[in-house]
């Protein structure tokens, strides 16, 4: 691994990491870009790893620990990639009254993984949310870019079943 | 031309006193001396108001304020010490026994630690809150000092002293809540950062035994920090 | 742009639109849009090409109607009909019945509750104005407050109008918006900022998306007036990344508002400048709080620092900074536009004006409403919400999320103000509302909003970071059955605790959610730790639950 702060140029010759440096300079490569770069990480290769991190921190001269710090704090950053398929499941205050524990427990059961698990095979995560917002629709659930609504357990498997076969 | 300091009078457990109007109350009471126990706050380092250990009464404010960052003000009536105030003060200390493994005996800073010592002074004689025992590691990876995470108490003195003293930044803080940890760079081993100058700032400001020189036994690591109003002392005699 | 150029766009716009005969409105926000209501646009427009109609109807997306719980939403104006639940193949029965006015299987009344108990002043345009054209807002009146402002008032009058409507922070604590915009008016510097906070974190709380969603113009106008007043230059709207579709909608509005010159350099030809970015959160809720959330858009880790000093004299950059809420915002344009005496004729003495609450749990109608200040919880929850589904019985209404409380029956005629609902144990908030029956434990709801503010604790202080932690343990072991009678004191001691030594608001009011329940139902936490029982059936109690001698 290449010294951090020689690391400003690209670690390879991925176009995603055009886009990355693109955020950077929009915000003339100041210290406070820091969220908006990782977001930007996030949106083009789906989670943040350690050269990318190693990269931000280069790009926009903040300390390495910062970088891992401010990762690390945001739950909306994830340091490990997802599966193929991701079931959100929300458990604002109203999906949790209307039945979201047991949509956990019953995808948990299905498929052996915890809230922020991915299965073996790579093939689904599952992960919680704190509020979808679509708390007239609960409880609410979201399959890779799908919003469900007023699922069940049963549902909610039945729909993810469909979901992963279809790429089987 | 200077501008001149305004002088401001109050009283601190009703005693009188006299401060410049850029001071807290954690000055002034210690110029007076009168005590006011802290742990995250350090004459050097920029205060942060963590630990809530100098929480104070002050008259017609319903809330507690931090003497640490509080300003003085004319005419105030602060209460430093209060049946109220020592029980809140001796629950944070418990909560911070109970949170991970301080095990005194055991400690190479047993006898030198700020933790232990306010303890003592504050009467803490047991923990009636539930111990949490989180399971966490001891990184001895760098080749002079050791990082103990079962006694770190989160005050985040050796992050500011490494960023605002030293200049690297090796420290920062990790994920949120109880899951919080110290660590270095990008969350590796201590000695395989590229960051760290090895100056050993952050061990001697260390509260605790968490950070500690390789080769100290139980109750040998005594830390020295005289190098911190020394050096901000001269640092601004250079401006 | 000048107040004569704004009108002849307000009425070009109007003209176009009242050529149609009906305007098919269609709920494309998030609510709708999750039970595909973009395939039933599709399908009206389809349907209304193909019957030749185009020039008749005039089919468009518009924002959040309110009663999600229905959707997708369909409205025809000017007649005022409304279809529920419509799916894309209803198109063809909708459009045929336009013009007799039949009725179709979808058809949904408008005279009830839900609607008449309503007063919409923040959401007067959801649901009625496209959100991603800005020649819609203006024709519903949009920008006439600034630019009447910029032409003909000093920012010290825009200061007064608001001053004198009584308008207070709707992101929970209530603090008057005409104080707040004095301090940072005062201020001596020169560069000051306007932040809105968009970071709705209370899980259970809508309110603002929908007002993202639905009616950006009105957040970008209201905070222009606010950066005209206070002397700001630059601005920022801190969004959650959660809410994609907001973003977009605040995107294209910038970029509108920017390209008319009602934003960005010289607006409206005259010496004031305002610039705005929109940041995207990344899912804290500790965001919420003023200092956390400028630590954010620093690009630092969100935790809070005393206060003070305040925002509004150190704020973004060390620079005096002016933070409200969307709705809060939202508000400022139609105060400035009709007068502050206008507004403060609403609602209570010391709570003036409407709300918007996101009404959800077990209550029959679920969505967005608004309602004056000073309805009781009574009229809220039985008439325009309809009342407890499926014949149960209520129990409680929690309001203010996990910085609030829950109210039992015995207080449903309080008032909505801010003084009443803090004098029960709960607080106003920034409008999660959540219905709960006789199937929701108390224990169980105060020990799930524990866990949320043990997760969302940034881990700065120590009481709040240790705290909220330990009470999270005591709570779950209440509901495991296996607490002892002293293990309830140590969770009261603790509430104690945290409430008065945390370092800012999310620590010091984690402990309501437990303080307020175990107020009204304290017979649930002993019956959990006495008789191991679960009256609601929620808790699973260990058999082999040990209890200490």
């Amino acid at each position: 691994m290449q010294p951090f702060f020689e690391q400003q140029r690209s670690p390879s010759e991925d176009k995603r990491w055009k886009i990355v440096e693109a955020t950077a300079r929009r915000h003339g490569r100041e210290p406070h870009a820091l969220i908006e770069t990782l977001h930007t990480v996030q949106e083009s290769f789906g989670y943040l790893d350690e050269t990318a991190l190693g990269y931000v921190a280069g790009l926009l001269r903040v300390p390495l620990s910062r970088v891992y710090g401010v990762a690390t704090f945001y739950h909306f950053f994830t340091l490990k990639p997802k599966g193929k398929h991701t079931c959100v499941v929300c458990t604002g205050t109203a999906c949790y009254i209307k039945g979201a524990p047991a949509l956990l427990a019953a995808v948990g059961k299905r498929y052996g993984i915890q809230p922020g698990e991915t299965t073996g095979d790579n093939r689904l995560s599952l992960v919680t949310a704190r509020c979808l917002g679509s708390c007239g629709l609960a409880p609410a659930a979201v399959l890779d870019s799908a919003v469900l609504g007023k699922v069940t357990p049963a549902t909610l498997v039945e729909q993810i079943e469909r979901g992963v076969k279809h790429d089987a | 031309m200077k501008t001149p300091v305004r002088v401001k009078t109050l009283t601190i457990d009703g005693q009188e006193v006299g401060a410049r109007e850029d001071q807290t109350i954690l000055e002034v009471a210690r110029e007076n001396g009168i005590e006011i126990p802290t742990l995250c706050w350090l004459a050097g380092l920029s205060p942060v108001g963590a630990c809530r250990l100098c929480l104070v009464e002050v008259r017609g404010v319903a809330r507690l304020l931090p003497a640490c960052v509080t300003r003085v003000e004319e005419g105030m009536e602060v209460t430093a010490h209060s049946e109220r105030l020592a029980a809140y003060r001796r629950s944070i200390l418990e909560l911070l026994f109970a949170e991970r493994n301080h095990v005194c005996s055991v400690c190479v800073s047993n006898g030198h630690c700020d933790l232990q010592a306010i303890a003592m002074k504050l009467d803490m004689t047991h923990v009636h809150f539930p111990y949490q025992y989180p399971r966490l590691p001891v990184d001895a990876s760098h080749e002079r000092f050791v990082i103990d995470h079962n006694r770190c108490i989160l005050c985040t003195r050796c992050v500011r002293v490494c960023d605002e003293i030293e200049g690297a930044h090796t420290w920062d803080v990790i994920a949120r809540g109880v899951e919080c940890r110290v660590i270095t760079d990008l969350n590796q081993p201590w000695g395989s950062s590229e960051s760290c100058t090895g100056c050993g700032k952050c061990v001697q400001v260390c509260p605790t035994g968490a950070l500690s020189e390789k080769g100290r036994s139980v109750a040998e690591m005594s830390k020295r920090r005289q190098f911190l109003p020394y050096l901000t002392l001269m640092r601004e005699g250079r401006r | 742009m000048t107040l004569e150029e704004l009108r002849k766009i307000a009425a070009a716009e109007q003209q176009t639109q009242q050529k149609y005969g009906h305007r098919v409105h269609v709920c494309i926000a998030a609510g709708c849009l999750s039970s595909h209501s973009d395939l039933v646009k599709e399908a009206l427009r389809k349907e209304v090409l193909e019957s030749g109609m185009q020039s008749d109807v005039l089919v468009k997306g518009v924002g959040c109607m309110g009663l999600c719980s229905a959707g997708p939403l369909v409205a025809v104006e000017p007649e005022g009909t409304l279809f529920a639940g419509v799916k894309a193949e209803d198109a063809a029965e909708i459009v045929a019945g336009l013009d007799s006015g039949a009725p179709a299987a979808t058809s949904c009344p408008t005279d009830v509750p839900f609607f008449e108990r309503q007063q919409k002043i923040v959401l007067e345009n959801s649901g009625k104005i496209d959100p991603e054209r800005i020649e819609d807002y203006i024709a519903a009146d949009g920008y006439a407050a600034l630019v009447h402002a910029l032409a003909e008032m000093s920012p010290a009058e825009v200061i007064q109008q608001v001053l004198r409507s009584g308008l207070r922070g709707r992101g929970g604590a209530g603090y008057p918006t005409g104080l707040k915009w004095t301090t940072v008016a005062k201020a001596g510097e020169e560069r000051k900022f306007v932040i809105c906070n968009a970071d709705e974190g209370d899980p259970g709380a809508f309110m603002d998306r929908a007002v993202l969603e639905s009616d950006p113009h009105r957040v970008l106008e209201g905070m222009a007036l606010a950066a005209y007043a206070v002397g700001a230059q630059q601005g920022y709207i801190y969004v959650r990344a959660e809410y994609p579709l907001a973003v977009k909608h605040l995107k294209t509005a910038i970029r509108q508002a920017e390209h008319m010159g009602l934003l960005g350099n010289s607006i409206c030809s005259t010496r004031f400048s305002f610039h705005v970015d929109i940041r995207l959160g990344a899912g804290a809720f500790v965001c919420g709080e003023e200092t956390a959330l400028l630590a954010s858009i620093e690009g630092r880790r969100g935790s809070p620092r005393p206060r003070p000093p305040y925002p509004a004299e150190d704020g973004l950059w060390g620079c005096p900074t002016l933070i409200n809420n969307v709705e809060t915002f939202a508000n400022v344009p139609p105060i400035v536009r009709k007068g502050g005496e206008w507004f403060a004729g609403i609602g209570t003495e010391k709570s003036k004006g409407t709300k918007v609450f996101a009404l959800a749990g077990r209550v029959a109608n679920t969505g967005l409403i608004e309602v004056p200040m000073g309805i009781t919880l009574r009229e809220i929850i039985f008439q325009i919400g309809g009342g407890i589904p499926e014949g149960k019985r209520f129990k409680a209404v929690q309001t203010g999320g996990p910085s609030g409380g829950c109210i039992p029956e015995q207080y449903l005629d309080s008032p909505v103000d801010y003084e009443s609902l803090a004098k029960i144990g709960s607080i106003m908030g920034s409008g999660g509302m959540i219905v709960m029956d006789e199937t929701s434990c108390m224990v169980d709801v105060a020990r799930y909003f524990m866990e949320f503010c043990k997760s969302e604790s940034c881990g700065k202080c120590v009481p709040c970071r240790t705290g909220t932690a330990q009470l999270h343990d005591l709570l779950a072991k209440i509901t495991e059955g296996t607490a002892t009678p002293a293990e309830l004191a140590l969770v009261e001691e603790l509430c104690d605790l945290v409430k008065h030594t945390s370092l800012c608001g999310l620590g010091q009011t984690a402990p309501n959610p437990v303080l307020s329940t175990l107020r009204y139902f304290r017979e649930e936490y002993e019956a959990h730790i006495a008789k191991k029982e679960c009256r609601a059936g929620v808790c699973q109690m260990h058999a082999s639950g040990e209890v200490m001698p």
